[in-house]
């Protein structure tokens, strides 16, 4: 079951190949959307099937390298369904955005049906290979995506940089693995495994330096300051679904990299090192939303935020590792509003994004100053953008809020301190989006012209409308009624939080 | 059951209004209506049967739990009646019948039936924070307007500031072991996070309702339109503040600091910015300033324990505030002003708009029998009862305060009609609708009449103010309206108290330039410092395989090619011999031959 939601957008890919290019683009597009209405369809029943805290389910594993204790191995829990689901909800709505590209399409789908499969598979990998394997192929996937169809020159460059950080970054993981594979007896790879033998349960240097390697490789990925400088250029030049599937898929394999390995894997360490996390998550949350602060540019500011929600996460699963002072209820908050976090950053910033995708279409520029009193002209437009900007912002009512609200409740007894420093995060983020609002919508209308004539600037397309407020209507339902996403996770943080405080 | 249709009726209904948009312009203001209408008989029933329920919402211990209790009864009655009266005016408004507004209003009334009605913080904080951010959307309703766009902004931003509190609050219940955040079950907190709680509940509240040093926010809400300022005012909102306070005295009392500080609080706010009505020029920043000096007074009587005359203050205010400001909205309307100067005779063009507005100003300046008369009283007798005679004193000195502001305000509108109409002012040809002028008279009647009702049902008012407590308040206000009446028109505006205090330029050198400045640093640290030296370091590998390239490479490259060139002279050295003649082979064989023994011999 995981392995057809995993590979067929792969094999769509591949028949896809095949057809000429001079085909109309509603063929290439028709089939992506055909083939997300599917994975989404499959993933739902599995949802629909999982027993919350019954473990790894679903599970398939097959020898891939026997030899160097390497398989195919794949499952899914509680931690990693909710974004298997996010993955194929994102790339769906990307998919329906899409209707409105000219450019290259075959390729274009292409290689989107190949992120699809390589992100897939890396939230069900339960083997460090095939995780590392997901995790560098989907670098590949994105510097093609950034380069071919980001702005021009400057595109070039943001991919290769992209291409080139978090390359480095997956090398450190790598080294990572290869650490924790030496340290097994006997060698292995698997990650069921490896989380039951605990390998380096006795902490020391060889345990340090494992979890520094891993954690740089996805502090890189996540990205967490000072690790992020990657992100604005790499978000700016891209293509909106580019950054959509950047923002809210990619981001999250960093993330999903601690709650996975680093946390199960190396419980002592974690636990030794978890001040550290904290640290890192405050001094992102703050950074980030500061620096997003002072943007003129939408697409920078959307960017910097990323770096300040991933912050919550971050803050979240370290005050999960410091034991002292907090009971197993708090921790446990935490955990679960971090994973909770990353999906409601996947849906909200990828609306954004795709409405920053909009903007760009109509107006041909990020740069807020150009633009004023939109709503005037764009209601629909306005509307929305307000509605995913409060989402971001964590009003109640949005999956944000459910998200952050229970990262700052659990943590506060762990990192009282810190805990309180992040709340001025939403704070901040309230007023850059506040202003961002302002700038574009409203106030007397402005437009960028076009030398001579005026440029028509259209209102949201039906298939825009289609691709964006879908995302936002989960939010909004998460906001709500919280209570399906959180009975899948609930029981799998609480297994996370015993195998921490073990 | 009960519940979940009070608080999903107006919620539900006024996000399909908010989200439908001008498609249901046309309907909405009448849907609105018998919301409101709808609302009012589910907030009445629920008075009376006091529901309770609950959901889960978090973690097994965290639950979405509501309760309505004799406190909440009274909340969700005036804010339904708050919310029905401020919906039937603004009907009356050509510029407000939008679904737009109709939806937001809905959902703020909504969102304030969540608050008064949620038994746990974490519903209570979701609740707040949505109310936060519709005031935004209806404060800058007139969205074209650059002013009320900034209004909005800075009343979202201070309130949700406060709000932080709220957020620490919640962290440390759980973090000392009030696992369902249930309100009730806050007090029982261990110290130290007993005082966290406390200390963010207060900042919250106090934000909220806009008492000192967060004042700022409710002079600058002004711009957005009059029935939304009504209903800010008055029920919802800056009430939700005092109502936390209220709730939450148990909590307020074992912290031993708590109760006094809100105490003091809330008496300086009614002295200061009632003095800071006094000086107002405009009749719609008068009622704010004064909004902000009535709710010190329920403020105080939170820090001092008197829920019974806290709550009466509250509603007898929200009455008296939701007149006065749809008052001053119909004048708006028709006249096209709202300073003072312009409003002389206002009254006696539109005799039910001003004689209205003279009931709320006269119960707004504690007049015998007025209903704010008993409330204030209620108020201060919890004060007194305490044995806190400096802040009975300041208490009274607000109450005087309060007389003389009203009475500036009323004496103003009752002024002869000028013979020319001021320049700018609209030509009056505007008329009061019935829509307008149906709320106006209902909320006079209940802003006379409700500080009576517990007179009337005897033991409900506890501590009940002394006789002598009552005479001595009604002498004051009537004095000090005598003394305003006659020299109203002389009353200056010193420029600290015109300009609110200042407040608000002190939060923008204090909190907002610093943290622009500090955003603005940061932006360039990351791109001229942490950009720059990841640039550098891939400039520098750049540089270091061009070395090798130009350095190393002729160097490793050189030693193949030594290596190559020395054997091949090795070759031809070897070659030499090779000569293919025999005769020279004899020779060579013979050399060596000899060597041979040589070596034999020296060997050996």
């Amino acid at each position: 079951m995981l392995s057809l939601i995993v590979f067929l957008p792969a094999a769509a890919a591949a028949v896809l190949l095949l057809v000429s290019g001079t085909a109309p683009r509603r063929v290439f597009i028709g089939a992506w959307i055909a083939v997300s209405a599917i994975d989404l369809a499959l993933v739902v029943a599995v949802w629909l099937r999982l027993v919350p805290g019954g473990g790894f389910q679903f599970e398939q594993r097959a020898d891939w390298m026997p030899t160097v204790g390497i398989s195919y191995h794949v499952g899914v829990d509680g931690l990693s369904l909710p974004l298997v689901a996010l993955t194929a909800v994102l790339f769906g709505a990307c998919a329906v955005f899409a209707l409105r590209e000219t450019r290259r399409v075959k390729p274009y789908v292409t290689l989107f049906l190949g992120l699809q499969t390589v992100s897939l598979g890396l939230f069900v990998a339960l083997d460090l290979i095939l995780f590392f394997l997901f995790f560098d192929l989907s670098i590949v996937f994105m510097y093609f995506l950034i380069a071919g169809w980001g702005h021009g020159e400057r595109a070039r460059a943001a991919a290769l940089k992209f291409f080139l950080y978090t390359f480095l970054g997956s090398l450190a993981l790598l080294l990572g693995f290869i650490l924790l594979y030496l340290a097994a007896r006997p060698h292995t790879f698997d990650i069921v495994d490896l989380i039951a033998a605990d390998p380096l349960a006795g902490g020391g240097v060889y345990a340090a330096l494992t979890l520094f390697a891993v954690g740089v490789g996805l502090a890189v990925k996540t990205p967490t300051v000072p690790f992020h400088t990657w992100l604005p250029p790499a978000h700016t030049e891209a293509p909106a679904t580019g950054s959509a599937i950047l923002a809210g898929v990619l981001l999250k394999m960093g993330t999903y990299g601690f709650v996975r390995i680093a946390m199960p894997i190396l419980p002592d360490t974690w636990r030794q090192f978890a001040l550290v996390a904290v640290v890192v998550g405050v001094v992102s949350v703050l950074y980030g939303a500061l620096v997003a602060l002072a943007q003129t540019n939408l697409k920078r500011m959307i960017a910097y935020t990323s770096v300040n929600h991933m912050g919550y996460v971050i803050l979240g699963v370290g005050a999960a590792g410091i034991l002292a002072g907090t009971d197993e209820q708090a921790r446990q908050l935490a955990t679960t509003g971090a994973v909770t976090q990353m999906v409601a950053h996947g849906l909200i910033t990828g609306a954004l994004f795709l409405l920053t995708g909009v903007l760009y279409d109509r107006g041909h520029t990020y740069d807020m100053a150009a633009y004023s009193g939109l709503a005037a002209r764009t209601p629909v437009f306005a509307a929305v953008f307000a509605v995913a900007a409060f989402a971001s912002l964590g009003l109640p009512g949005f999956a944000g809020f459910i998200a952050e609200f229970q990262i700052f409740t659990g943590s506060l007894s762990a990192a009282p301190v810190a805990t309180a420093l992040a709340v001025t995060g939403i704070l901040i983020t309230a007023g850059l989006f506040l202003l961002a609002v302002q700038r574009l919508f409203l106030g007397p209308l402005r437009i960028p012209d076009a030398p001579g004539s005026p440029r028509p600037f259209a209102d949201l397309h039906r298939s825009e409308i289609a691709a964006i407020v879908p995302l936002l209507a989960v939010a909004t339902v998460i906001g709500v009624l919280p209570r399906f996403l959180l009975d899948v996770i609930e029981p799998a943080s609480r297994a996370l939080v015993e195998l921490v405080a073990r | 059951m009960l519940l979940w249709w009070l608080i999903g009726v107006p919620l539900l209904s006024g996000a399909l209004l908010a989200v439908t948009g001008r498609r249901a312009d046309r309907a909405a203001p009448v849907a609105g209506v018998l919301v409101a209408v709808a609302v009012l008989g589910l907030a009445v029933a629920a008075a009376d049967a006091r529901p309770v329920v609950d959901a889960p919402l978090l973690l097994a211990g965290i639950r979405a739990g509501f309760a309505v209790d004799g406190l909440s009864a009274l909340m969700v009655i005036t804010v339904a009646v708050a919310t029905l009266a401020v919906l039937v005016f603004s009907g009356g408004d050509r510029d407000l019948r939008t679904s737009r507004f109709v939806g937001f209003v809905l959902l703020f009334a909504g969102a304030m039936l969540v608050t008064v009605t949620a038994a746990t913080l974490a519903v209570l904080l979701m609740a707040w924070e949505v109310m936060g951010a519709m005031s935004w959307a209806l404060i800058g309703y007139q969205w074209r307007e650059p002013e009320s766009v900034r209004a909005a902004g800075t009343a979202f931003l201070t309130t949700r500031f406060a709000d932080l509190g709220l957020y620490v609050a919640a962290g440390a219940a759980l973090a000392g072991g009030v696992g369902s955040l249930a309100l009730a079950e806050l007090p029982s907190a261990p110290t130290p996070w007993l005082h966290v709680v406390a200390a963010g509940v207060v900042l919250a509240a106090l934000g909220k309702s806009a008492q000192l040093p967060f004042s700022f926010w409710l002079s600058q809400a002004m711009h957005g339109p009059s029935p939304v300022s009504a209903l800010l005012h008055s029920a919802t909102m800056v009430a939700a503040g005092a109502y936390l306070l209220l709730r939450l005295i148990p909590l307020l009392e074992p912290t031993g600091w708590a109760g006094p500080l809100v105490a003091w609080v809330g008496a300086a706010t009614a002295v200061l910015l009632g003095l800071v009505a006094v000086a107002q020029s405009d009749l719609k920043q008068l009622l704010a300033a004064s909004t902000c000096a009535q709710i010190g007074f329920m403020v105080l009587a939170a820090g001092a324990g008197g829920v019974a005359g806290g709550a009466l203050q509250l509603v007898a205010h929200a009455a008296t505030k939701t007149l006065l400001f749809l008052a001053a909205g119909a004048w708006l309307v028709v006249l096209g002003t709202k300073q003072l100067g312009e409003l002389r005779g206002a009254a006696r063009r539109f005799p039910v708009v001003g004689v209205t507005f003279t009931v709320g100003a006269a119960s707004l300046a504690g007049l015998p029998p007025l209903s704010l008369w008993v409330s204030k009283d209620a108020v201060l007798a919890a004060v007194l009862e305490r044995g806190w005679v400096p802040l009975y004193v300041a208490g009274l000195a607000g109450a005087v305060i309060s007389a003389v502001y009203s009475a500036k305000a009323v004496w103003f509108v009752w002024q002869p009609v000028p013979a020319r109409t001021p320049a700018g002012a609209r030509a009056a040809d505007g008329r009061v609708n019935a829509a307008m002028s149906l709320p106006l008279v209902v909320l006079a009647a209940l802003a006379a009449l409700l500080g009576l009702l517990p007179t009337l049902a005897s033991g409900s008012l506890a501590p009940a103010p002394a006789v002598w407590e009552l005479v001595l308040s009604g002498l004051l206000a009537a004095a000090a309206i005598a003394v305003t009446w006659r020299s109203a028109a002389r009353i200056g505006a010193p420029r600290p108290l015109a300009s609110w205090l200042g407040l608000e330029r002190a939060a923008h050198a204090v909190i907002v330039h610093p943290t622009l400045a500090l955003a603005r640093f940061l932006a360039r640290f990351d791109d001229r410092f942490l950009d720059r030296s990841v640039d550098a370091a891939a400039r520098a590998t750049g540089a270091v395989a061009r070395a090798l390239d130009r350095r190393g490479e002729p160097l490793v490259d050189g030693a193949v090619r030594a290596v190559a060139v020395a054997a091949r002279s090795l070759g031809r050295l070897a070659r030499r011999p090779q000569t293919g003649q025999v005769h020279q082979y004899y020779a060579q064989a013979a050399a060596a031959l000899a060597l041979l023994a040589l070596f034999v011999i020296v060997v050996r």
